[in-house]
């Protein structure tokens, strides 16, 4: 079976894959966790519609990596190289949305690079492809949200500097210096002073250390095939 | 295309979008191509899905087979990612056919970096140009919701994407 380690020194090694599969599986899940809870309707179904999106690409990239069921619902927590962010738990809607800020940031930047690598394989630069639209209007999504909050009600605004304080130390798989620049000019118009880019910062996931929180979602979504290995429609 | 891939085109005309119906997978444009083999017992499919996660996609291909599958021996389908599936690949029948469904059609073609989808230019139910964008998404990764600011109706607008 393939695993995060055996592409270590991999043909395609300038891009992680198993981060960008794992980070957007692990934040389909997350966000799959809002439905039927969102505030209003219409979020329900933007975020069942962009779980939706994060799901179809990881499983694109899982597919080219092995077998896609295997990986998904039968790898241990530490075998998974999600950043770290996309595991945390869903926390209000303001959470929810500066997080997917966070992410968009990342993911708006590297499908490109994706798109374009001749050393991936073209199925993977196919998935990346189509990633780019979509990631585009993920990201258009979260930034409209995080202004609206950020400059918004007095406790809108507090909730958003309450996440943004609590986001920040789970930047540094995410951020690059064009990362930095994509989220400012949001944070800026959100009225949430952006902190320093020298702040400490996690980055463990890539030697497989994870959050506790990691643990309890696998538990939930592998529970089904692990019960009924082989199971299907 | 020539004479014998007509059959296998024909059929897949028949074959509806399981969320649109009024379309067909050849109105949405992501059958890319149809080669059948020269006894015209064997045919392959090649179908370019339209969003990542569309949960249509599995349905479409099971359709496709389903259809062919009376009319020939042996069909093979293809997922061809690349280049991706856009709105341009809708035929102008297909944005016909969405408007009188209710649905407005994709307004002009895609342009780069993608995050402009488009307005569209009328309301499907009463033809006025005065719209308003109520979210994003909806019913499904393909549609933006909107409503007509002159009678009031809420409609889906296909995303142009």
């Amino acid at each position: 079976m393939a695993s995060p380690t055996s592409n270590a020194a991999g043909p395609y090694a300038a891009i992680d894959l198993w981060r960008i599969a794992d980070g957007c599986l692990v934040l389909s899940h997350r966000l799959s966790e809002w439905m039927s809870r969102a505030p209003t309707m219409e979020e329900d179904i933007a975020l069942g519609n962009i779980a939706l999106d994060l799901l179809g690409q990881s499983r694109g990239l899982l597919q080219v990596l092995g077998d896609e069921d295997r990986l998904a619902y039968f790898r241990e927590p530490q075998e998974f190289r999600n950043p770290l962010i996309c595991e945390l738990p869903r926390g209000d809607f303001g959470f929810t949305m500066l997080r997917q800020l966070f992410v968009d940031c990342w993911l708006v930047d590297l499908w490109p690079d994706v798109a374009a690598d001749d050393t991936v394989p073209a199925e993977v630069r196919g998935v990346a492809e189509k990633a780019v639209k979509e990631n585009a209007y993920h990201l258009r999504h979260s930034s409209s949200w995080v202004v609206r909050l950020g400059d918004g009600t007095e406790e809108s605004r507090r909730r958003m500097q309450e996440a943004l304080d609590a986001l920040w130390p789970y930047r540094g798989e995410v951020a690059s210096d064009r990362w930095y620049a994509r989220i400012e000019p949001v944070l800026t118009e959100a009225t949430l002073p952006m902190p320093p880019r020298d702040a400490w910062t996690q980055r463990s996931s890539a030697d497989g250390w994870h959050t506790e929180h990691l643990g309890y979602l696998l538990a939930e979504m592998q529970s089904l095939a692990r019960a009924h290995p082989g199971a299907s429609w | 295309m020539n004479a014998t891939d007509t059959r296998a085109w024909a059929l897949l005309a028949q074959v509806p979008d399981p969320e649109i119906p009024v379309l067909s997978v050849v109105d949405l444009g992501i059958v890319r191509a149809v080669e059948d083999s020269a006894d015209q017992r064997r045919v392959k499919v090649t179908l370019t899905p339209t969003y990542s996660g569309c949960p249509a996609t599995e349905v479409i291909a099971r359709d496709v087979r389903t259809a062919l599958e009376s009319s020939y021996d042996e069909v093979e389908i293809v997922t061809q990612l690349s280049p991706a599936w856009t709105t341009d690949w809708m035929n102008d029948a297909a944005r016909e056919k969405l408007s009188g469904f209710g649905i407005a059609p994709p307004a002009g073609r895609t342009t780069l970096p993608l995050l402009d989808v488009g307005t569209p230019q009328a309301c499907p139910h009463c033809g006025s140009a005065g719209v308003e964008e109520i979210a994003g998404f909806g019913s499904t990764p393909c549609k933006a919701l909107w409503r007509c600011r002159s009678c009031r109706e809420p409609f889906d607008y296909f995303k142009r994407h």
